[in-house]
This record gives structure tokens, C-alpha cells and sequence, in this order.
């Protein structure tokens, strides 16, 4: 780990729509600042190319503090890059050597187009959420908090699957493009809660046949998803996604 | 809300690659036990009794023919999926990582594959044979068969490659059915896991011998 300012070759995925034929482009980046995160590195490097006139590399971000997952890139191979449990905008450059060549992809998905350049097109997500994904709440004054008891170990894993940010790395780095982690971590989220009792059936038979509508793949349970999910969402929600599958599809008479 | 049929969905067809997994792992338990009467070293007195029982029983017949659709469907499914999820990435990436993942998870297609084509020569040596003598009444004995088929190095090794396919995709299979089957919970998977990997190695240790003893004449 260098903590003086390093040089390096970085190999950018260019495409200027969803249609065209995109191709890698190599930009040498100097003087990069180990603390800088890695869309900082980014920025230094637009702000040159927009000096230079050229146009700038575009890629989604937001809220860079981790939490909001717009930020993607496939880094040398993995989404979010080398560090487990964190998004690409909290991978700092420490995590890099001077001298390294970094291959930077946009998310390969058929249901994830390329916009431009890294960003891509997630709204796939959104039309499964749509699906079901949420809790009709009845309107008028609000409750008292301990109005509904909920047992310490289902609202434990019903927060774990919340933490889901709906980045996609799950899509990202599936060699089959599942989307099984993102839609099983949105159906354990409310399925362990009584609020998310009512819809409970529709939901998940909802979700799943949007995401099969949206053209992702299957999962094959290699389980490179959990390992590369920078929120830690487990396995354990595809299984609770296909039992509540079988258990909906059972009792539902149409 | 009308809704698609649960086995044209991604998570049925899992679903019946999962249920006819397990069936397929509990054939091969049955498979191992019958042919482990070999190790009696008789003479396959024991073994071609239960290759005679086996091959004339009623139940054992009607499961034969389950056992087939069995395959097939595991088959033609798993082919149906990888068409699928291929399309799923039409674009590559130009880089990838294989440290999230075990070599024999992302490779199940291919052990896959090469048990099929094992199993075409795994026919045509024993499953063949032993019909035409059912359908012309005459009596096999399966054992000397066996002896024949393993006294050729050829076939030794052919059943050897065949074998360790079988070990690494059950290494994967057998967890991966509970899984899809929605059987996943943090005190059980762990220990579903060890009798998984202790099933792969223990039923394909078994079949290994088979041919090596054989070969080698420890089997008279």
C-alpha cells in the first residue's frame, strides 16, 4: 500500500448510446492521490479531458458515501472492484499500486442497456418494485411504535435484506445475469415483517415474473453475488424467495 | 392477476432441476449399493443374484423407466436454462474474476455434459447387454461383463473421467438442491454441505474401485 501519489493506465469502456458499438479507450492518469476514491480519480480525469475538449467519460454516482447505489463499474473483473463490502465510491486508490493498468467495464446485463460510456440503464429494477415490492399503508394518524411486535430475529434479517441498495453487482458479476439476490432480498424484506403480510403472495409472484420479463437470467447458485455484494445481502434470501415462490404459487387459485 | 405457470418461470425450472437432482442422488445410492456386492469377491455369485432381481422386478422396472425421464428432463432443462442465461449477457466482459467462485459451480454444464456422453458408453456396455438377455430370455451374467469391459484400459479410464464429472457435480449439485428447493438456514447448511461433499466422495470412491480392482484382478 503506497501513500505517495501513483501513475496509472486506465482502460475505459466508450460507447456513445445504447446502439453504437462501443470500444476501450486508454487514458494515463498521473499524480493520483492514494486517498482519493476511485470516481475522484474519475473526476480528475474528466475535468483534463473536458479541458482538452474532449468529451468527458460518463458513469452514474449520486449520494458517494456508499448508501445510494447508483455507482457501478466492472473493476479488472469486478463490480465495485478488489474490495469486498464496499461500493466504487468508497474504493479508495490506496487499494492500487503505482504503475497498475485497470480494465473499467459498464454492468453486462441484456436487461441493463448501456446509456453511455459505464452508465447503464437500471430500471429494470424500478418495473420489479413496481411489481410488488412495497406496502399499501393504510392512511390517518400514526401508530405507536411498539403498536406491532416484532420478534428480535426476524427484524434482524428483515434488515439485513433492506440493506439492499439495489446497485445491481449482484446482475453484474453473475456469469448468468441473475437477478435472484436483488429480488429475493426486496421479497425477505417484507415477507419476515407483519406489514408485508397482505401482499405477501402477489409480491412474490409479481417480482418474479417481472424479473423474468425483463430478461435476467437464472440462478445457478455459484454464489458469486454474496461474495461481491457490497452490502452483504446473504444466499439465504434466494432460498426464502423460492420457498415463498412454491408456497404463492400454491395457494393462489388463478 | 393472472399469472405465468410456475415451471415456465426461472424459478420453477430451477425447481425441477433441483427435485429431479435429488432423485437422480438417490438412484446413485441404490446404483452404488447394488454394484458394491462386487467386493463380496465371490465369484459375483452375491452380485449377479442382485443383478437378476434387479433386472426382472416389476417396481424395479417402472422405476427404470422414471430413472430415464429422470435424466433426460435434468438434461434437456439444464440446456433450456444455459440457452437462457446466456442470453441474459449477450456482451462479455473483457475481464473476469474466478476468485468468488468454485471452479465446479461455474462448470456444472460441462461435467454435465461429459456424463451424458459417459453414460452413452456406460449403456452400451452394461444396459444393452443385459435387455437383449431379458428380451430373449437368456440368462447374463453381468459380472464376467463387467470383468470383460474393465479388463481394457481404455474403458478404465473413460469410466475414471465419467466418475470424477460424477464426484464434482454432485459436490455442487447436492447443496444446490436444497437450496432451489428452498431449504437454507444457517445452522443446517453447513452440515448439509459436509454430508454432501462426504456423499460425493463416498459414492464415488465406491464406483472408482470398481474398474481399478477389476483391472488390476483383485476382483476374481
Amino acid at each position: 500500500m503506497s501513500h505517495e501519489n501513483m501513475n496509472l493506465t486506465l482502460k475505459v469502456w466508450r460507447q456513445k448510446n445504447k446502439d453504437a458499438k462501443g470500444n476501450f479507450e486508454t487514458h494515463q492518469v498521473k499524480e493520483v492521490s492514494p486517498d482519493m476514491s476511485f470516481l475522484e480519480m474519475f473526476d480528475v480525469l474528466n475535468e483534463r479531458l473536458i479541458t482538452e475538449g474532449k468529451d468527458p467519460i460518463a458513469f452514474d454516482h449520486d449520494c458517494r458515501e456508499g448508501i445510494c447505489g447508483m455507482c457501478s463499474m466492472f473493476i479488472d473483473g469486478r463490480p465495485h472492484g478488489p474490495v469486498k463490502g464496499v461500493t466504487t465510491c468508497q474504493l479508495h486508490m490506496r487499494s492500487f499500486k503505482d504503475g497498475d493498468t485497470v480494465v473499467v467495464e459498464p454492468w453486462r446485463s441484456a436487461a441493463f442497456p448501456v446509456v453511455k460510456d459505464l452508465a447503464v440503464n437500471r430500471s429494470a429494477f424500478d418495473r420489479i418494485i413496481a411489481a410488488g415490492g412495497f406496502v399499501s399503508v393504510n392512511t390517518g394518524n400514526s401508530k405507536d411504535a411498539n403498536n406491532i411486535l416484532i420478534p428480535k430475529d426476524e427484524a434482524d434479517d428483515a434488515f439485513n435484506a433492506a440493506a439492499c441498495i439495489g446497485c445491481g453487482a449482484c446482475v453484474a458479476t453473475c456469469k448468468n445475469g441473475s437477478a435472484m439476490l436483488f429480488v429475493s432480498a426486496k421479497v425477505s424484506q417484507l415477507a419476515l415483517l407483519p406489514q408485508g403480510q397482505v401482499e405477501r403472495e402477489n409480491r412474490v409472484l409479481g417480482m418474479v415474473a417481472q424479473m423474468d420479463e425483463e430478461g435476467f437470467g437464472t440462478c445457478t447458485v455459484t454464489g458469486a453475488c454474496e461474495v461481491e455484494c457490497p452490502k452483504g445481502i446473504s444466499l439465504e434470501n434466494i432460498a426464502r424467495m423460492n420457498r415463498e415462490y412454491v408456497a404463492a404459487s400454491a395457494k393462489k387459485k388463478d | 392477476m393472472s399469472r405465468e405457470h410456475i415451471f415456465k418461470s426461472s424459478l420453477g425450472k430451477k425447481l425441477v432441476m433441483g427435485i429431479t437432482g435429488l432423485f437422480l442422488i438417490t438412484f446413485l445410492l441404490v446404483h452404488v449399493g447394488c454394484n458394491a456386492c462386487i467386493f463380496a469377491n465371490d465369484g459375483g455369485v452375491l452380485f449377479n443374484e442382485v443383478a437378476h432381481f434387479m433386472a426382472h422386478n416389476f417396481f424395479i422396472r417402472v422405476m427404470e423407466v422414471v430413472l430415464f425421464a429422470g435424466i433426460f428432463t435434468h438434461a434437456i432443462q439444464a440446456l433450456l436454462i444455459t440457452l437462457h442465461n446466456k442470453k441474459a449477457r449477450p456482451i462479455a466482459y473483457a475481464v473476469t474474476t474466478n476468485k468468488n467462485t468454485k471452479w465446479y459451480s461455474r462448470s456444472m454444464g460441462i461435467l454435465g455434459s461429459l456424463l451424458l456422453i459417459f453414460f452413452v458408453v456406460h449403456w452400451a456396455n452394461f444396459w444393452v447387454p443385459t435387455k437383449i438377455a431379458v428380451y430373449t430370455n437368456q440368462e447374463h451374467n453381468t459380472f464376467e461383463e463387467m470383468k470383460t469391459v474393465f479388463a481394457n484400459p481404455l474403458f478404465v479410464g473413460i469410466y475414471l473421467v465419467g466418475v470424477i464429472s460424477l464426484c464434482y457435480h454432485l459436490l455442487h449439485g447436492f447443496p444446490s438442491a436444497f437450496q432451489t428447493l428452498g431449504l437454507n438456514n444457517k445452522k443446517y447448511t453447513p452440515i448439509l454441505k459436509k454430508a454432501g461433499a462426504i456423499y460425493a466422495v463416498a459414492v464415488c470412491t465406491l464406483f472408482a474401485l470398481m474398474p481399478i480392482t477389476m483391472y488390476l484382478g483383485l476382483i476374481k
